[in-house]
């Protein structure tokens, strides 16, 4: 097709839409009205979207090559050739399909949940901007654009989350967020310039093809200890993962960045920037395979995250914190698998949590809208009666999020279930038990925020209650829109995803780690063959699922049976309840310690360096010294003649005392 | 022999006379001790025939500039008895400075051989003038410093006067000019007045208002 | 025979004798002034001393110019000895310490 000849620009017209209409509604906004920059920007985004999908096609149905170009070069300096170029393969444009079309589907939503908000152009500028970097992230060739559109989407996240500026929550979440990121970025670029000075390139092929050759190459960072080059370069490009995705330790920023309003929580927080970490791993597996002490880490970290903020989502009673905390288990689900070497299945649930998590943060925001912006869970109950369409859609996106047998969630957490399980790294065992307990887990929060929500004794205000209706059509179409994706994206993009060749030549793992061709094994035919095949894997070896059950029922018997239960438990178990509440003391460790010490550390500064030091010392300190020393001086000016006789005498009697010992 | 008699004499005399110049109390005996150490000078300067300059000593130096301390002494008021305290408790410190400096310039003094004694040097003969031969030097060579020598004279005796000169306010002279130049209106002054009535019951007297009535001539 | 030295010895005694009286004295400021007398007398007795022993009369030309000084120096030292009485009411060196730091 004609239209195929030119992928170039339809590469360019991707990217840059999003980037005008974000121009147009930001600089624009009151010019165009509310509805202009609306439908500038869902215009814009939804051209993105469209070629996108246009672009998938081409790539994977129409034996379209990998487009590997710069584009342009933005400088030269030296050895270093900053380009901006874009590699479109699999992974990249699998990525953009998931990206363009939640923000094309959230810029829809948000013309109904922010409609009576005074920034609504400026809103919808910040949304597009968005898309254009992370478009610019997923797209890139090199490393260089991938931190420019890394910074990008941090710089938008943080414009977002501080919306409503004038909330002090907001500006201390957005501060937060930008701050725990920028440490984040701060390991990634320590790993990008590793990469440049012993690969000399940032371009993505040339170091690829460079890795296997350095690998057994080692660094001095410290004294004499010799470090894997490879090691250092991956653990240090995980930690930018770990700012960016929101792992333990640096997961701190996104439960406060709820702060945001609800579009942006799904769309930044759940199904795009969070997964950019992930989606940076698994474009570095060539570098990633070679270093089994960075696999070990990152298995660790994933795990880690993944079973420990399941927990806190337990004690939560803000809708949006439960699915934050939620969020931040399942990239760690996802992390567990970059680290069991599993990258396709990492993202298989990239791509199907974006769905189901974004349909949650949706459903969540309905409801919020209905509730007149009550975000209290203990507020709510029983609202299936009033709002049905937006109860059937959270009730999809729970079961996706819970491994329901059959939905696009249940496919990908179980080959990341049994992929860490294959892995014979060291920390799998440890990965193993987390991910298994947090089945049991993600199912009981999950059904705690359902029954919670919808079902029990309505604990509304009265007020509230006599308002209660569902959300206008484009509140809740984009629901419906989200929900199908969460129900059948899994079965058919299992097989293909998971063992065929979707990510062949993009992702590169290493033999030994190779879970997922062993997983393969057992598994073979068409899609819907191996869909079936795991299906009846999964109900052979029912652990997983008995636990999913367990834990659906569990929340039924403590939030619809017997809800006097859960207080009776939060009160024995006081100590572990108040450790949840605390978030394990992350925050408060994080005030204390390093915002605390860094403001002790200024006050220091000021009161001893600058005050007593630099004021004190030497300014005032030189001036009182003169004067100090004037006085002593003064006495010798006594006023009388045969002192100054005396002085100009003794002095004298010096001089011939000098010159008398020099002649004897 | 007897040249080195007579200038231990003097010298005696000098370095003497120097000494009890500093520490009697009287400033006039100060100032009489110093007339006898540079009579003692004049001597000494004779025996190195310095005559010409011997003479000008006695003459311009005490004759002169002594005279005027001695002016200045006696016109001075001074309270004697206050003048001594304080003598006795620097002496230490300040005798040490000075005898060491003494003794540091002796040392030199003493270190190096001159060789300069008495039979190197060249006597005059009995008909030497002095005076001649520092008059021949003095007004071909050294013109221009006595010339110069003349105008600090000058400066002194100016300065000294500005420096004195209490003005004319003691002095009463008087000023013929300005005696001549006096007007009427200078000297007196007539004010028109009314009338007080006195205390008596007395009759109102014309001639006495138009007296005081009236104008300067 | 009197040597050089003799003399240059005596004119070092003189000096150093007035010295110490310009700082011994405390009462007297006239002392003061016959000691800086008493110093320029030591120095003219020096050129003179070498005017004899090396024959040339420069010696004894410049005593001529430093006796002129000197005596100009005096008669305005004297001056402003008398002015400072006139106003101060005294010439005890104690007293006059009004230029003190």
């Amino acid at each position: 097709m004609n239209l195929f000849d030119n992928m170039e620009n339809i590469y360019l017209a991707i990217v840059l839409a999003p980037l005008l209409g974000s121009v147009i509604a930001g600089l624009f906004g009151k010019l165009i009205g509310r509805s202009g920059a609306h439908w500038v920007t869902i215009i814009a985004v939804g051209i993105s979207s469209i070629l996108s999908l246009l672009a998938y096609y081409h790539l994977f149905y129409n034996g379209g090559e990998i487009y590997n170009a710069s584009v342009y070069t933005w400088l030269n300096s030296g050895n270093l050739h900053f380009e901006i170029g874009f590699l479109i393969d699999q992974l990249s444009v699998t990525m953009m399909v998931v990206v363009t079309f939640v923000s094309w589907i959230i810029h829809i939503y948000t013309i109904g949940y922010m409609v009576d908000d005074p920034g609504y152009q400026r809103f919808f500028s910040y949304i597009s901007l968005f898309t254009f970097g992370m478009l610019m992230l997923v797209m890139s060739n090199n490393f260089l654009q991938l931190f420019f559109g890394w910074e990008a989407v941090g710089l938008v996240s943080y414009l977002l989350i501080g919306f409503w500026y004038k909330r002090e929550s907001a500006i201390f979440a957005n501060l937060k967020a930008f701050l725990v990121n920028r440490i984040g970025d701060f390991g990634f670029l320590l790993g990008i310039a590793a990469v440049f000075m012993h690969f000399h390139s940032m371009d993505y092929v040339e170091v690829f093809k460079q890795a296997p050759a350095m690998a057994s190459v080692t660094v001095n960072i410290w004294g004499d200890e010799s470090w894997s080059l490879m090691s250092v370069i991956c653990i240090c490009l995980f930690i930018g993962a770990m700012g960016k995705s929101a792992q333990v330790p640096l997961h701190v920023w996104l439960p406060d960045s709820m702060e945001g309003p609800t579009p942006i929580s799904a769309l930044i927080h759940a199904a795009t920037m969070v997964t950019a970490g992930i989606f940076m791993v698994s474009r570095m597996s060539p570098l990633f395979e070679l270093s089994e002490t960075a696999l070990n880490f990152i298995l660790i970290i994933g795990a880690t995250t993944a079973f420990f903020m399941g927990l806190l989502c337990l004690v939560q009673n803000d809708i949006k914190r439960v699915i934050a905390y939620s969020t931040l288990s399942q990239l760690g689900y996802m992390t567990v698998a970059l680290g069991a070497s599993a990258y396709a299945a990492a993202m298989f649930h990239l791509v199907t949590h974006a769905f189901f998590k974004a349909l949650l943060f949706l459903a969540a925001g309905a409801v919020i809208i209905a509730m007149h912006h009550e975000q209290d869970m203990r507020k709510m109950g029983g609202l299936y009666r009033y709002m049905p369409i937006t109860w059937i859609t959270c009730l999809v996106g729970s079961i996706a999020l819970i491994g329901f047998p059959g939905t696009s969630g249940f496919y990908s957490k179980d080959a990341i279930i049994e992929a860490v399980h294959l892995s014979t790294l060291p920390a799998a065992g440890y990965a193993y038990v987390a991910v298994l307990s947090g089945v049991f887990i993600t199912a009981l929060y999950s059904f705690r925020l359902f029954f919670m929500t919808f079902h029990g004794r309505e604990k509304m205000d009265k007020h509230i209650w006599e308002h209660l209706h569902e959300c206008p059509p484009v509140v809740t179409v984009p629901l419906l829109i989200l929900a199908i994706p969460s129900l059948i994206l899994g079965t058919w993009f299992a097989g293909p995803m998971l063992f065929g060749d979707h990510f062949a030549g993009a992702i590169l793992v290493a033999e030994d780690h190779a879970v997922l061709l062993e997983l393969g094994r057992h598994y073979h035919g068409q899609w819907y063959e191996i869909a079936w095949q795991f299906f009846v894997h999964a109900i052979s070896h029912p652990t997983v699922i008995l636990l999913a059950f367990s834990g659906v029922f569990t929340a039924w018997l403590l939030y619809i049976k017997f809800p006097t239960v859960p207080e009776k438990i939060a009160n024995n178990l006081s100590m572990i309840y108040r450790l949840l509440v605390n978030k394990y003391g992350f925050d408060d460790f994080n005030q204390k310690v390093f915002a605390g010490g860094a403001r002790g550390i200024g006050r220091l500064f000021w009161q001893m360096g600058d005050v007593k030091l630099i004021d004190g010392l030497m300014v005032n300190g030189s001036a009182l010294s003169v004067r100090w020393f004037s006085g002593k001086i003064r006495i010798i000016q006594s006023g009388y003649l045969y002192h100054y006789a005396f002085a100009m005498i003794a002095g004298l009697l010096l001089f011939l005392a000098v010159f008398v010992h020099k002649l004897i | 022999m007897i040249e080195q008699t007579v200038f231990y004499i003097f010298s005696a005399l000098l370095l003497l006379s120097a000494g009890l110049m500093i520490t009697v109390r009287n400033p006039v005996f100060a100032a009489l001790f110093l007339i006898l150490s540079f009579f003692s000078t004049s001597a000494i300067w004779l025996l190195l025939e310095a005559e010409f300059l011997a003479i000008i000593l006695v003459v311009v130096y005490v004759g002169a500039v002594m005279v005027l301390f001695m002016f200045v002494v006696m016109m001075l008021d001074i309270n004697l008895s206050a003048l001594r305290e304080g003598f006795a408790r620097y002496l230490p410190i300040g005798g040490m400075v000075a005898i060491s400096m003494a003794l540091s310039m002796v040392l030199v003094i003493n270190a190096g051989e001159f060789g300069l004694a008495s039979d190197t040097v060249q006597r005059h003969s009995a008909d030497y003038s002095n005076t001649k031969e520092l008059g021949a030097t003095l007004y071909t060579h050294y013109l221009y410093p006595f010339e110069i020598a003349g105008a600090i004279l000058l400066v002194a005796i100016i300065a000294a006067i500005t420096l004195t000169m209490r003005g004319a306010r003691s002095s009463k002279a008087q000023k013929p000019g300005e005696q001549v130049a006096v007007k009427s209106t200078d000297r007196l002054r007539i004010v028109k007045m009314k009338v007080e009535k006195t205390g008596s019951d007395r009759e109102q007297d014309p001639v006495t208002e138009s007296d005081q009535e009236q104008e300067s001539i | 025979m009197i040597t050089l030295s003799n003399v240059l010895v005596l004119a070092a005694l003189l000096f150093c004798i007035s010295v110490a009286g310009i700082f011994l004295n405390r009462k007297n400021i006239l002392i003061i002034l016959m000691c800086i007398e008493l110093m320029l007398l030591s120095v003219n007795m020096n050129f003179i001393a070498f005017s004899y022993f090396l024959g040339d009369i420069n010696g004894q030309i410049f005593v001529f110019f430093i006796l002129t000084v000197a005596a100009a120096e005096s008669a305005i030292g004297l001056a402003i000895l008398v002015v400072l009485f006139r106003n101060r009411n005294t010439i005890n060196v104690d007293d006059l310490k009004s230029m003190e730091g």
